[in-house]
């Protein structure tokens, strides 16, 4: 123990620090602050922009306080004159060629560089020489560039070197025409692509839909919780009187460290979406006209309460929040339906009973890193959960053995164990190739087989499921999955499924499930945060399913042609944005988050629709004043919940329920996953969503 | 006096065919290497032979060879590099280049016993990319030569010794002559030099530890070897032992590479090399490389051509790249010259050097022209301090060093020009400026 602790000294003062610490960690952890622009706690060191030069005594020069590792008995100086003197001079260079455009650059008031020019700068420039001018770089629709205010701190091309694994940024030229770019013109276009906007210390790379619409200073930052993938990343709203403009990544280590993948940081553009629904409508004899909410949610309980309970329906979309779920859920008890479910993209229920009792990863997020052993089975993990392949992408950096089976390669960046794939799941998990991804797992001390979206949506879940636990259970791995929408785990737990309550409670009898609701012709069918044509991928034709029910009321933040094609009654409800609520992220944990912004047009949020629509239908104990009076009513009735993913079903199905055709599985593009990413402007110009639209098209 | 001339590295000068094995062995080439084969030497009798000679690193820092060589790992069990700097990219040197064509079995035998000495089995020599044409064709003709005599590769001659021998050929950037940014290129990436430490010899090439020596230093090892290190510590001062390899040039009737024991006084040096162009008087003197401080005539006439000489009379021995100046020189025009040179040859990478160099170059152009203030004087010293020690490598130190150093002598001819709008002091003289 005590041959790991370093006495050092800071400014005087005695020190004790971790050996192989650079001398940077020790000042930072007692607070002495040294400037700094290409360091980056989650970067490799480069060393490179000078600005962090302290004095340490008896070397001859000051040194890279971010590069010098500490000694025994070091005596550092960061406030030194000659520490001072080094650090002026660096500024005095980085700003020689640095334009005097603050006032029109969007960095301005957060700019590393401008905060620090305050204390380290002089008032007026020596230099009267021509200043250095670079061509502005077009690398796709999410970064702007201006790149003659860049410094040189290659945070960016680090980035993907080593954190995406995918590098596309580098340096060009030498000396005082150094440049970073992608030497051929390109796009840059990992799924996290976009963290190159906060690492960048300057206005080199900035926020492109976000450009010039609101100062740094002027906005208020609110925390949120990301809605698009099981992750439940954090991030802060920026938001200007009421109006989200930009999101930004929440620190969070354990869930996405400092990162924040493209979906989460620019989907905040649907908010303004011109499809936004912005009053209640109602379809009468086939026109539709606007109402108001009164008339709108009496229109609506009528409906439900004239209806038979069996006869009514209830579809919720895995990114609805828990309130939203627990209400949906009293909702259908008190009405006596067991129709109500929120797998709305699951195809084969026919082993549901033995589902754990919520969609668990298997280990935390942050642990991922920790395995020995991963085995990836139907996932496209980048674009299912970009933050969850980083950590995986981490194990494998670390040493782990990574395989993946899939029908078709997806591209990782770091050496892939075993890729099986070139066939349906079903027959790749029980081919030979398997045994060499078994012998890993086998090898590995902590191992795990995940499951993900591809495999939940196969025509025989069953049967992949029971392969890969019997795969998980003869290597003693541990089974986890990666789930659809933000809250897969909320909506299980609070009982939004046809054969269980609450906690996993098996019902009495099982309610008819996502697929087998619109075999039926329900008297009343309630769509809460659901386009049919795009979400409801349970069935092949949901849109012509859905217009065959008597009555369909739809929740939902836009209006699109499936929904007013199908749908009888739209009552508008707010995004993430504009709600108060809570996610259960794939590893159990509750994130709840207050609305952040001013609700667009009529929205309310929907648990507050919910809660008017129980009380008209006078359901018991519904008078909540807040989402966290729902929130802690269900909190209280789970009580704790264990995760546990061990199998206990049949651990052969002899007869899959349907074909294993690498053609009938289903991979839903990154940026088509969710209403809101597939109105987010920005993400649809991405080489990405042209990628997948072309694709489609074929 | 009579000095003995290529009695090291240039050993081989004057005979036809000087670099094939054939010549290189009537000189008594491989003896050395030989005698290492036929296991009459361990590697510690080689360090301590290398290091009592007194060899010191010919790149242009000076460091002790035999001490770099010790602090190899050289019992490690792992995978050990040697590479040899080639890049000879000093302005003002080309002997190393000399070496390559006319002696590269000198180097071959060198690099093999450096490579027996520390343990190594792969070693890269890094030979500059305009030395394509054909010293890079000399050397590579060498090595093979030597495979085929059965001198290099695996087992060789059922010693047990191992070594494989590569040749890499830059791109042509002076940056690629620090050492570790050579390790980057000789790695495939660019030529940007590395933070130390950690220093090469615990991690250097793909992470290995790897020792770099100079070309004339590593061509060198073979004559310590073969005559012995008293024979070589002997030939110059304290110090400063053996013979160097001068490249001198610039207001002389003979310039020309000459390879002359260490310690050899100015006055000599340049009477041997006919003395100053068309009998002109001396000026100025750049000892080592253009990264060596400037000496006046005044001060380099009572120097002797070693490291301990050249250091306390304020410059550097460097690469033995002599520059002879004449009284007809402009310094501001030399030195303008000079930085322009350093900022074409900067990486960028770190701040001082890349803001810095181009700095200073258009501060002594704005001069030149005409255009200059009296207050630039003072900035352009200031600048040259403040990139001074403050960047990854010395191209930074290598590019202020002339600039103080042109201050400190010549400040009158700075002031001058700055007075007389880009007049110089010595226009009107017979002849044209540098």
């Amino acid at each position: 123990m005590s041959n790991d602790i370093v006495n050092i000294e800071v400014d005087g003062k005695p020190v004790e620090a971790k050996k192989g610490q650079m001398v940077i960690e020790a000042t930072d952890a007692v607070g002495a602050y040294v400037p700094r622009f290409c360091y980056h706690e989650k970067l490799s060191i480069a060393a490179n922009c000078r600005m962090c030069l302290v004095e340490v005594e008896k070397a001859p020069k000051p040194l890279p306080a971010c590069a010098t590792p500490v000694g025994e008995g070091m005596k550092i100086f960061t406030k030194s004159p000659k520490a001072i003197a080094a650090q002026k001079a660096t500024m005095e260079f980085l700003l020689i060629n640095h334009p005097l455009d603050c006032p029109i650059c969007d960095q301005g008031g957060e700019c590393e560089l401008q905060d620090l020019a305050m204390g380290y700068g002089r008032d007026v420039s020596r230099y009267n020489d021509g200043k250095r001018v670079v061509k502005d770089k077009d690398i796709g629709p999410l970064v702007s560039t201006d790149m003659t205010r860049c410094i040189h701190c290659t945070r960016c091309v680090r980035f993907g070197e080593e954190i995406t694994g995918m590098p596309q940024l580098g340096t060009t030229e030498r000396g005082e025409d150094m440049k970073i770019g992608t030497y051929i013109e390109n796009s840059v276009d990992h799924e996290m692509s976009a963290n190159i906007i906060d690492l960048c210390p300057v206005g080199a790379l900035n926020n492109k839909p976000y450009r010039y619409s609101a100062r740094a200073w002027e906005m208020e930052q609110r925390a949120t919780v990301s809605p698009h993938d099981c992750v439940g990343s954090n991030m802060y709203a920026h938001v200007l009187r009421g109006t989200v403009k930009r999101v930004v990544p929440r620190k969070n280590e354990s869930i996405n460290e400092t990162w924040l993948a493209d979906r989460d940081r620019f989907s905040y553009e649907a908010i303004y979406s011109r499809d936004r629904l912005q009053a209640p409508r109602i379809k009468e004899s086939g026109e539709w006209r606007d109402l108001d909410w009164e008339e709108a949610l009496s229109v609506a309980a009528e409906r439900l309460k004239d209806a038979a309970g069996d006869k009514i329906g209830f579809l919720a979309s895995p990114s609805a929040t828990l309130e939203e779920a627990h209400l949906t859920a009293r909702i259908a008890a008190h009405i006596g339906t067991a129709n109500i479910d929120h797998r709305i993209d699951r195809r084969d229920f026919s082993d549901q009973d033995n589902d754990p009792v919520f969609p668990w990863l298997g280990c935390n997020i942050a642990e991922l890193e920790e395995q020995d052993a991963i085995f990836v089975v139907g996932s496209n993990l980048r674009r299912e959960a970009p933050i969850l392949a980083h950590r995986v992408r981490k194990a494998a950096l670390a040493g782990a053995s990574v395989s993946f089976a899939s029908s078709k390669r997806h591209e990782y960046f770091f050496d892939v164990d075993n890729y099986l794939s070139g066939a349906g799941l079903i027959a790749l998990l029980s081919g030979d190739d398997v045994q060499s991804v078994v012998a890993a797992l086998n090898k590995a001390e902590k191992s795990l087989v995940l499951l993900g979206n591809i495999a939940a949506r196969h025509e025989a879940y069953a049967t992949v499921r029971a392969l890969a636990a019997k795969i998980a259970e003869s290597t003693n791995s541990t089974l986890g999955t990666v789930s659809s929408g933000a809250n897969s785990a909320g909506l299980s737990l609070a009982g939004v499924l046809p054969h269980r309550v609450q906690a996993g409670q098996a019902r009495s009898s099982a309610g008819a499930n996502a697929a087998s609701m619109l075999d039926q012709s329900l008297e009343a069918l309630v769509l809460v945060n659901i386009e049919p044509d795009a979400d409801l991928l349970a069935v092949d034709d949901a849109v012509a399913r859905l217009e065959r029910q008597e009555f369909v009321v739809a929740l939902t933040p836009f209006v699109s042609k499936s929904l007013l094609q199908s749908a009888d009654l739209l009552l508008p409800i707010g995004t993430f944005a504009e709600t108060s609520g809570t996610y259960v992220n794939v590893a159990g944990t509750w994130q709840s988050f207050a609305g952040v912004a001013k609700p667009v047009g009529e929205a309310r949020p929907a648990w507050k629709v919910l809660r008017v629509i129980g009380t008209l239908l006078e359901v018991d104990r519904f008078d909540y004043v807040t989402s966290e009076d729902v929130r802690n009513e269900i909190a209280a009735q789970l009580g704790e919940i264990v995760p546990d993913n061990s199998y206990a079903g049949r651990s052969e199905f002899a007869k899959p329920n349907g074909e294993d055709s690498p053609i009938a599985e289903i991979d839903i593009p990154i940026y088509s996953v969710d209403s809101m990413v597939r109105r987010a402007p920005a993400l649809q110009l991405t080489s990405e969503a042209k990628r997948a639209a072309a694709e489609s098209d074929t | 006096m009579a000095y003995e001339q290529n009695l090291t590295c240039f050993s081989t000068f004057g005979e036809e065919r000087s670099w094939s094995l054939e010549t290189y062995e009537k000189k008594q080439g491989y003896e050395a290497w030989r005698k290492i084969l036929a296991g009459k030497l361990t590697r510690e009798q080689v360090i301590d032979e290398i290091k009592a000679s007194g060899l010191r690193g010919r790149g242009g820092a000076g460091f002790p060879t035999g001490l770099k060589w010790s602090f190899m790992p050289r019992d490690a069990d792992v995978q050990k590099y040697l590479v040899c700097n080639s890049d000879e990219s000093e302005p003002g040197t080309c002997h190393d280049r000399e070496v390559l064509r006319y002696n590269p079995h000198a180097l071959v035998e060198g690099m093999a016993i450096a490579s027996y000495a520390m343990g190594v089995t792969i070693a890269y020599n890094y030979i500059r990319g305009e030395f394509i044409d054909e010293p890079v064709p000399r050397f590579e003709g060498a090595v093979r030569e030597a495979y085929e005599a059965g001198l290099l590769g695996q087992n060789i001659q059922g010693s047990g010794i191992g070594l494989d021998l590569y040749t890499f050929v830059g791109a042509g950037a002076y940056i690629c002559g620090e050492e570790t940014a050579l390790l980057e290129s000789l790695e495939g990436k660019q030529g940007k030099p590395r933070f130390k430490p950690p220093f090469p010899a615990n991690f250097g090439l793909y992470g290995k530890p790897t020792t770099i020596n100079n070309t004339q230093s590593l061509a060198s090892v073979p004559a310590i070897i073969r005559n012995g290190a008293t024979w070589f510590a002997g030939l110059g001062p304290e110090g400063s032992g053996g013979t160097a390899l001068f490249s001198v040039s610039g207001h002389i009737e003979k310039p020309g590479n000459y390879e002359l024991p260490m310690g050899i006084p100015f006055k000599d040096l340049l009477e041997l090399c006919g003395g100053v162009w068309k009998g002109r008087k001396l000026k100025a003197v750049i000892p080592g490389g253009s990264s060596c401080k400037v000496m006046p005539a005044e001060i380099i006439m009572d120097c002797t051509m070693d490291y301990n000489s050249l250091q306390q009379a304020g410059s550097s021995f460097g690469t033995g790249a002599v520059m002879v100046m004449d009284e007809t020189t402009c310094m501001v025009k030399v030195l303008r010259r000079i930085a322009r040179f350093y900022m074409a040859e900067s990486c960028g990478q770190c701040t001082p050097c890349r803001e810095g160099t181009g700095w200073l170059y258009r501060m002594l152009t704005r001069i030149v022209e005409g255009k200059g203030e009296e207050e630039d004087l003072g900035k352009l010293l200031d600048v040259a301090n403040k990139i001074e020690g403050h960047t990854i490598c010395a191209l930074g130190d290598a590019a202020a060093w002339p600039v103080q150093s042109f201050l400190k002598h010549y400040y009158h001819e700075f002031e001058y020009m700055v007075r007389n709008r880009g007049r110089s002091i010595v226009e009107g003289n017979t002849e044209a400026a540098a």
